[in-house]
């Protein structure tokens, strides 16, 4: 049967037309033609403009007809498209108004802010025509991939352990033996290496649409060009970057991200989105026209009385995150990315702007947070707020969360990089964040699972750098060494940067063992960085935004050079897996004490059962106690951070219950960690020595 | 480029490509494809030895073989050029098309 609807009513031109349907926003692809529909409050008349793929001038410009627009909604279906072989955009006529905040110029042709695939930068840092007059162009996305049987893995969070990563910086480096150096296709050629290394979460920094030339530069340093490597910046919330996938120049990135995700999911890895909601790419007063400036500014963007942008995000502009047009934009968004891409989660950069009002000042009941809270479609989604803006709102522990919101903890960074590096009086903080800070998230309320703990994240030293400098090294990055955090908790363990002496890099292994150890022991998610599991450095770079070379991409021939520190970490996170004692309580079993009297968790020190949370203290063990189907399972770790070696009394096992070596981080490799159930028996069931900056893991079984 | 794809039809289906499959050809081959629709095809064929390149509107043609003419109908690509091959695997085609070097019947 065909249907009456799929008939056009009015003509322009040659174009047949039709009123079209005000939802979905964007292009849809309908019986006959495409259905076109974009918001603007402001704008008097909208037209669309139609190109053919890669060519520079439009080939047609069609008025909305007035009698299409629906209240704020410029609608129409055009028919016999040839849709495969388009880029469109929108032209809008309205006021311009500074003061007002109206920004409306008929002559810019503008990115639809729902484009599901973005034309016009397939290829990664090829210098585009800057004369073109439109370099984003909006493409119809197609829904024909086939998932088969798959859908996110829905892995409980307390089983999660996140791998963070840079899609490009991954695999970009020659080192990394992919066919495809830098793209989503290589990422599909690590997967066994990151099975064998065993996390089951990947977090990818920004993988929307981006402009990686925006504020590039030469560097006066280096004489390389500065990019914007990470993108943190959003060009279009909807599309894939075309330019991370080696078929973007095909304008198959839509499936070739798809493909990565279905084949991460079969080999039981989740992917977790990072996603930049907080400003855009158009950035201050004097930024381009792209997308939403020249759709409705006053709408997407915060805006003092002036008529000028705030800049709670340090990019320039600010989103308008609590301007019910712009949260359900920003809903749509992460709907599609569940719904279509099949995303297990998302990380929201600078969350805390999404908690402000449209005059800036921070809400209460955040409405965007808490209807993403409650969303059906993201209803099994993981949801993490890095939990502070540029803006000065801290919210780590007190991000709104309905329960449902987990948070980057900051916290656990700071205390865990000050107890590692051997400050003193910091044992009880490291209790605290080995406990999955109860002191910042309510154990009834939000549990431990709301607390992401990480040592090193793309921002800041990677675990290398962080035993191996002192202070920050960004000379190359053209900002006079004043950009990145000064507050880096960092230690050089005796000298600046590389080192042949032996002494002190056998130090930093052992601190790289210590941290992963402390992070893998932790109640709550663990995350890590990648490449932290083969000493991946940046030479001391703790900003590197704008590195697109060798300072950021990992060097994959330090996995054979420090392979000991690969094994450690593959053994220590398979330890993690293989004792549910050590992750956070079970849901809704608030007991503290098995069945045997021993506590789930306890603190000791020199002394079993007298922990030493003093001002001077730099020691702290811990028991973790659980209940497997094999009896019970003991597990004891002793972490002195002292430059001196400290023998620790053992807590008594039960009758029968003997104390194993698991790992000692003090003990040269092989002896340093050992395989899942071959663990070494003591022959001091009373004392353990454990040597100076040292971590001591014991089994008791 | 010969002016039918289609050279043999029936329980197997062989299809030749050559040259380039992009906008300009893919809707011609899409509509050889549909006649094969209901037509109790086993399995398409597709020698591509001399396929150049293949844009993402011929790789929409193949998913339409697959999609349309039927979910038991398998897809063969025979002696392809390692860069169409490469477009096929990356976009998440392989898991549906054998990739062989030659074809028996």
């Amino acid at each position: 049967m065909i249907r009456v609807d799929t008939y056009p009513t009015h003509k322009y031109k040659e174009f047949n037309l039709r009123s079209g349907k005000p939802v979905p926003f964007g292009a849809t692809i309908v019986p006959g033609g495409i259905n076109f529909s974009v918001f603007s409050r402001h704008a008097k008349s909208c037209e669309l403009v139609l190109f053919k793929k890669y060519e520079k001038e439009p080939y047609a410009s069609i008025p909305f007809p007035d009698e299409f627009r629906i209240g704020n909604v410029f609608t129409m279906i055009v028919f016999d498209l040839d849709y495969e072989n388009i880029e469109y955009g929108f032209k809008m006529d309205g006021p311009f108004n500074f003061n007002e905040g109206h920004w409306f110029n008929k002559e810019k042709i503008l990115l639809d802010p729902y484009a599901k695939a973005i034309g016009g930068r397939d290829e990664w840092g090829k210098e585009p025509d800057w004369n073109n007059c439109f370099q984003y162009r909006s493409r119809i996305a197609f829904d024909d991939f086939d998932w088969e049987d798959d859908r996110p893995l829905e892995i409980p969070m307390r089983d999660l352990i996140i791998y963070e990563m840079h899609v490009r910086g991954f695999t970009r480096h020659s080192s990394s033996g992919v066919k495809y150096p830098g793209t989503f296709a290589a990422i599909r050629e690590k997967i066994p290496y990151l099975k064998e290394l065993g996390v089951n979460c990947v977090e990818l920094l920004p993988i929307y649409e981006f402009d990686e030339f925006e504020n590039s530069r030469i560097s006066p340093v280096t004489n390389e060009r500065l990019y914007n490597y990470w993108g943190y910046s959003t060009v279009g919330f909807f599309a894939p970057k075309a330019s991370y996938a080696a078929t973007g120049k095909y304008g198959m990135q839509v499936d070739e991200f798809k493909a990565v995700v279905k084949d991460f999911h079969k080999n039981g890895i989740e992917v977790i989105l990072d996603v930049v909601f907080n400003h855009t790419a158009e950035g201050n007063e004097n930024g381009p026209y792209i997308s939403f400036r020249g759709i409705d500014n006053k709408t997407y963007y915060m805006l003092t009385p002036e008529g000028y942008y705030y800049n709670f995000s340090g990019c320039g502009n600010t989103l308008n995150c609590n301007n019910p047009v712009v949260r359900n934009m920003i809903l749509d968004c992460l709907r599609c990315w569940a719904a279509e891409y099949h995303i297990d989660g998302f990380r929201f950069d600078l969350a805390a702007i999404l908690g402000r009002n449209q005059d800036g000042s921070p809400m209460h009941n955040p409405p965007l947070l808490e209807t993403l809270a409650f969303d059906p479609v993201l209803g099994k989604c993981k949801l993490i707020a890095e939990a502070w803006d540029a803006g000065g709102l801290y919210q780590v522990g007190a991000f709104p969360s309905w329960g449902r919101w987990a948070e980057w903890n900051g916290k656990y960074r700071d205390d865990i990089r000050k107890f590692l590096k051997g400050d003193e009086g910091f044992s009880g903080a490291a209790a605290q964040r080995l406990h999955g800070s109860p002191d910042l998230y309510n154990r009834h309320y939000r549990g431990t699972c709301a607390s992401i703990n990480f040592i090193t994240c793309h921002d800041g030293f990677t675990l290398k750098d962080l035993v191996s400098y002192n202070y920050k090294h960004n000379e190359a990055n053209d900002e006079n060494n004043n950009d990145g955090s000064n507050d880096n908790y960092s230690w050089n363990c005796g000298v600046e940067g590389e080192t042949d002496d032996d002494g002190i890099n056998f130090l930093r292994r052992k601190q790289i063992k210590n941290a992963i150890s402390i992070l893998m022991l932790s109640q709550g998610v663990p995350m890590m960085l990648s490449g932290d599991e083969f000493g991946n450095t940046q030479n001391g770079n703790n900003n590197a935004y704008c590195q697109d070379n060798e300072i950021s991409w990992l060097n994959w021939n330090l996995l054979n050079k420090n392979y000991e520190l690969f094994n450690y970490f593959k053994k220590i996170i398979v330890f993690r897996k293989n004792h549910p004692s050590i992750k956070s309580s079970e849901e809704e079993d608030y007991s503290t004490h098995l069945d045997n009297g021993y506590p789930k968790i306890s603190w000791h020190g020199i002394k079993a059962w007298e922990a030493d949370f003093s001002g001077t203290s730099r020691l702290l063990g811990m028991l973790c106690c659980g209940k497997g189907e094999n009896g019970y399972d003991f597990i004891y770790t002793a972490m002195n951070m002292h430059w001196e070696m400290h023998g620790f009394e053992l807590p008594n096992l039960p009758e029968g219950y003997k104390w194993h070596v698991f790992a000692n981080t003090d003990a040269k490799a092989p002896n340093d960690i050992w395989e899942a159930g071959k663990e070494v028996i003591l022959e001091n069931q009373n004392q353990f020595l454990v040597g100076p900056r040292s971590v001591v893991i014991l089994v008791g079984k | 480029m010969s002016e039918k794809f289609i050279f043999q039809t029936g329980k197997i289906s062989k299809i030749n490509l050559s040259g380039k499959l992009d906008a300009v050809n893919a809707p011609l081959l899409m509509e050889e494809l549909k006649s094969l629709i209901g037509q109790d095809v086993d399995k398409i064929v597709f020698y591509a030895k001399d396929l150049e390149y293949i844009s993402s509107a011929g790789l929409r043609t193949i998913i339409f073989a697959k999609q349309k003419i039927g979910t038991e109908t398998s897809i063969y690509f025979i002696e392809a050029q390692e860069s169409v091959t490469d477009v096929i695997t990356m976009s998440g085609l392989d898991n549906f098309l054998y990739i062989q070097d030659s074809f028996d019947e």
